[in-house]
């Protein structure tokens, strides 16, 4: 019987302790009428061999692609000792730290990837985490209509990932907080501040600003925080913290810097995975922290006067408040937290740095050779983090399928989300990416080019 | 010490990043002007610190951990390494359908599974947690609701009992929650009910079994009842584990259902997440979830998005959910076959009567006697607290030094002094056996030396820790003392990482 321990004898002398006179019996409030027959399309058990080579197969049977895919999920190296600590049983299979005393581990461990990323961010205080960049960014859209207390309309330029974008809407939509979006400028690629200027005088709960931005493009962070500070509303930064490496944190824009700082956590040493689990981040000014949802782990001592770290700030939480929490949120990313944050250990603040600047490099490299391409263009002007679009002179479905038959996951297609710009397709280049993979890339897309 | 308190100026790993790369053609103005507070420690520094850190957690693999409610089973170790198959990790969230027909095929397969144990007609794999989940099924309610143009349905019924998560979900939701009442034998009461339903009624939230470690006797009558007046019921699968292949809670009347694969299907706990909770729902769900969800046509898996549903309510993650998570519970599932699912209902059973049982006949009270366990029960310690004046949380930190972590305590909140333990099916009788003499000879303790039971822990690498002084006096980031950092670039920073929190 898989992971079940008990033994003939001992199924006899438990039931005999109970009274029963069989396992069945012990069901036996529940009405006859709603009893289970069969799992007709569960099949039979497997052997861990044969799971093995299940699974094996059908890894194989996906390989792997060059790829040059970001789009809020990008492929970073990851060191060995990562997953190798985090998979620890001792982390691996710990609950949430509730008691304590017999979870120091995990709490020491949240309360300096709280420190990290508040410095990362520029912020006073960091959460321990929410399940992913789009949910943390919905959750400060709650944030700060709580927090401003007479506008329920938040403003989301349309440079923000459309996925969160949507993600955005299905949670806020049933609290009645209206979404506006702002458009983008047509040349630079960043948020329109003449788009801005159409709002008037109107209120606002807050401003969302990328940085950088869906396209890749580098945002005037300064203007827009300012902007928004200036007439009551909050400014929400989304931004990716492999970037903050080298990029002015949102705790130091504008004047009085952004007042949430949000985003996907993945790049800090989390694996692609087809999409999770990632982890979101967030975090925020002091005066803000009691509305901020999730877990806290706050320093305290114990009764010997050494320190500790515990859970705290919990009367903003579900468990305590129940219908009048900040949130519904109970479980965090735990373990991934846990990933990132002896990724972030492993590659201090050089390490980091650096990983930042080769992506940026090697992307500004890439493109340098694309636009040699007879027909490809960079679409905006903007400056760039480690991603660009570029518009290609055929079907911009057709071009990716032929690269996907040569093994070279080329960009995203942004026909779905953005039509206005043609056959334009996302691309990335991180710091995996070789001389020899980005000129592989340029040769085998020419040549599908020139065969189209 | 923090890791931050091993960082020495300029010390770097140089296998783990890249070697020359210099920025920057970016605008100076965008650029950082302070280093990020991040430790300079060698591999082995760090590798050394989390490791010793990972030694002061109590956890599934080094202890038995009876928490009532959170069902910490064995967490089988082939479901790790399986899902962390190189070829799965590298898996770009946005690469195209066909490259990835064998990891969809998993998926696709998991989505069938949990339709028939459920019962239900049609699962999604997207949510990233149970209180996620939670939100989109109450979110489908609503849809389904408005769709039909009822919208004169502002209320979410829910018992005392409920987990917290249940009224801020419903909250969250737009809707007013009409909290009802439990009766002396745990299940909740009918006349309260009967009293509560009505035309504003939208649903009601159950656990069953409920928080109380018993099964709600009356579902069917609930069922009708809600549903009668317009309602629908939504099932919370937190202790899904106590009735898997017993019950389908698609017969029980549910029309909407989450399934928290971090309990029933053995997905790690990680020390609070990931979760995962894939919702199922009833036929007349279906035009409403969330998206995307694997459909299976013509030999190929693909990807269902708002286009083929279009009254969706949307998507609730950036790519899929926690896709890794959902590999781990496919390999589980398929490791315990058909006969394999029947049997966790029957041994978490079997472990939980069974402690109730030795914990019962060793003096301790059960608080509904009368009653089965499902997979878990309450012991409430009010009387002993009255003679001795040893609390809950007394014997539970007590427990820690015997090496047990506590079983939940105070929850749920209308049992005094409660415990809340649930053994799950992989404990064998010689833990159970261990435990109940912990359990006996701190009752002991209690009598003969309370004051030792009153100041547990004492074997822990802390003392009981001082939560108000944590509350009032928020430390929540470590500060660095201000001292300078050169780097690599060619001007000096000054590191002020400004993390004052008073």
């Amino acid at each position: 019987m898989p992971f079940i321990p008990h033994t003939e004898e001992d199924i006899q002398a438990m039931l005999a302790s109970i009274g029963a006179n069989s396992i069945d019996e012990l069901f036996d409030e529940i009405p006859p009428a709603l009893k289970t027959g069969s799992l007709k399309r569960v099949p039979p058990g497997l052997s861990e061999m044969e799971i093995s080579r299940l699974m094996l197969e059908r890894a194989e049977q996906d390989g792997r692609y060059l790829n040059f895919i970001g789009a809020g999920a990008y492929e970073h190296h990851i060191p060995a000792a990562v997953w190798q600590i985090a998979t620890r049983g001792e982390f691996y299979s710990s609950y949430t730290p509730y008691q304590a005393e017999a979870s120091q581990g995990t709490l020491q461990l949240l309360y300096e990837y709280q420190t990290m990323m508040a410095s990362l961010t520029g912020m006073d205080v960091s959460n321990a985490s929410m399940y992913d960049g789009a949910s943390a960014l919905a959750e400060a859209a709650l944030m700060a209509v709580r927090s401003h207390r007479t506008s329920r309309r938040i403003l989301i330029p349309q440079t923000v990932h459309p996925v969160y974008r949507s993600v955005v809407r299905a949670i806020v939509k049933n609290q009645g907080i209206e979404v506006v979006e702002v458009p983008y400028d047509k040349l630079s690629g960043q948020t329109s501040l003449d788009g801005l200027k159409n709002f008037g005088n109107e209120e606002f709960a807050a401003l969302v600003i990328p940085q950088p931005n869906f396209f890749g493009v580098l945002e005037d962070v300064d203007a827009l925080t300012s902007w928004a500070q200036s007439r009551d509303a909050f400014a929400i930064a989304v931004v990716n913290p492999m970037a903050l490496a080298m990029l002015t944190p949102p705790g130091e824009w504008g004047e009085k810097g952004a007042d949430i700082a949000v985003g996907e956590g993945q790049p800090l040493g989390i694996p692609l995975s087809s999409g999770g689990p990632y982890f979101g981040f967030m975090a925020c000014k002091q005066p803000l922290v009691r509305q901020m949802p999730g877990r806290i782990i706050g320093r305290t001592t114990d009764q010997e006067g050494s320190d500790g770290f515990v859970l705290t700030l919990q009367a903003r939480e579900q468990h305590i408040r129940r219908s009048k929490a900040t949130s519904n949120i109970c479980t965090n990313q735990g373990l991934m937290v846990t990933g990132a944050t002896i990724y972030l250990a492993l590659l201090g603040p050089e390490g980091l740095r650096r990983t930042a600047a080769e992506s940026h490099a090697n992307t500004a490299a890439l493109l340098e050779k694309l636009e040699r391409l007879k027909g490809v263009k960079r679409v905006f002007s903007g400056p760039l983090f480690h991603e660009a679009v570029i518009s290609l002179p055929h079907p911009s479905a057709s071009v990716l399928q032929a690269l996907e038959a040569r093994r070279i996951l080329g960009g995203l297609n942004l026909k779905e989300y953005y039509p206005e710009l043609g056959d334009a397709v996302l691309v990335c280049a991180t710091e995996t990416k070789t001389s020899a993979d980005m000129e592989k890339y340029v040769t085998q897309l020419g040549e599908v080019i020139r065969n189209s | 010490m923090l890791i931050f308190e091993h960082s020495r100026p300029g010390r770097r790993n140089y296998s783990q990043s890249p070697k020359a790369a210099e920025a920057t053609d970016i605008p100076e103005k965008l650029l950082r002007k302070t280093l990020p507070l991040l430790p300079e420690v060698s591999e082995m520094d760090a590798v050394r610190h989390y490791t010793r850190l990972s030694q002061k957690n109590f956890s599934i693999d080094t202890h038995f951990y009876p928490l009532g409610s959170c069902t910490m089973k064995y967490n089988p170790r082939a479901c790790n390494s399986l899902a962390m198959l190189p070829q799965f990790l590298a898996r770009h969230p946005r690469s195209p359908e066909s490259t990835g027909q064998g990891f969809l095929a998993c998926m696709y397969e998991l989505q069938e599974i949990l339709k028939d144990v459920t019962g239900m007609a049609g699962v999604s794999l997207t949510p990233m947690a149970g209180a996620q989940g939670e939100l989109i099924g109450i979110a489908m309610i609503r849809a389904y609701h408005e769709s039909r143009g009822d919208n004169a349905r502002t209320e979410i019924i829910v018992p005392d009992a409920a987990h917290g998560t249940n009224p801020a979900t419903a909250v969250m939701c737009g809707y007013k929650v009409v909290e009802i009442a439990t009766d002396k034998e745990g299940n909740v009461d009918m006349a309260a009910l009967k009293a509560a339903v009505g035309p504003k009624t939208a649903g009601l939230m159950l656990t069953n079994p409920s928080t109380l470690g018993v099964f709600e006797e009356n579902v069917a009558e609930m069922s009708r009842i809600v549903h009668q007046a317009g309602g629908l019921l939504y099932y919370d699968g937190a202790n899904l584990n106590a009735i898997l292949g017993k019950v389908k809670p698609g017969d029980m009347g549910f029309d909407v259902i989450h399934i928290n694969l971090h309990k029933t299907f053995s997905t790690p706990h990680g020390g609070g997440g990931p979760g995962s909770a894939p919702v199922g729902v009833a036929p007349r769900l279906l035009p409403f979830m969330p998206v995307p969800i694997v459909a299976f046509e013509n030999g190929t898996y693909r990807w269902q998005t708002e286009k083929d549903i279009p009254q969706s309510i949307g998507r609730l993650s950036a790519h899929m959910g926690n896709a890794g998570v959902l590999l781990r519970a496919y390999v589980y599932v398929r490791l315990l076959g058909a006969e394999g699912m029947h049997r966790v209902a029957e041994f978490a059973a079997l472990n939980a009567n069974y402690l109730m049982a030795e914990l019962q006949k060793a003096g301790f009270e059960i608080a509904y006697p009368n009653r089965r366990a499902s997979h878990e029960f309450i012991v409430t310690l009010k009387d002993l607290k009255e003679k001795t004046g040893v609390t809950a949380m007394n014997l539970a930190k007590r427990l820690l030094d015997k090496g047990y972590h506590a079983p939940t305590t105070y929850f749920p909140l209308l049992v005094p002094e409660c415990l809340l333990i649930e053994p799950a099916e992989t404990e064998s009788k010689e833990t159970l056996d261990a435990f109940v003499t912990a359990m006996k000879e701190i009752l002991e303790e209690t009598h003969t030396q309370p004051d030792l039971v009153k100041s547990a822990p004492h074997t822990t690498p802390v003392r009981r820790l001082d939560d108000v002084k944590a509350a009032r006096e928020l430390d929540l980031a470590w500060k660095a003392p201000t001292r300078n950092i050169s780097v690599t670039r060619t001007e000096t920073l000054t590191a002020i990482p400004s993390v004052s929190v008073a």
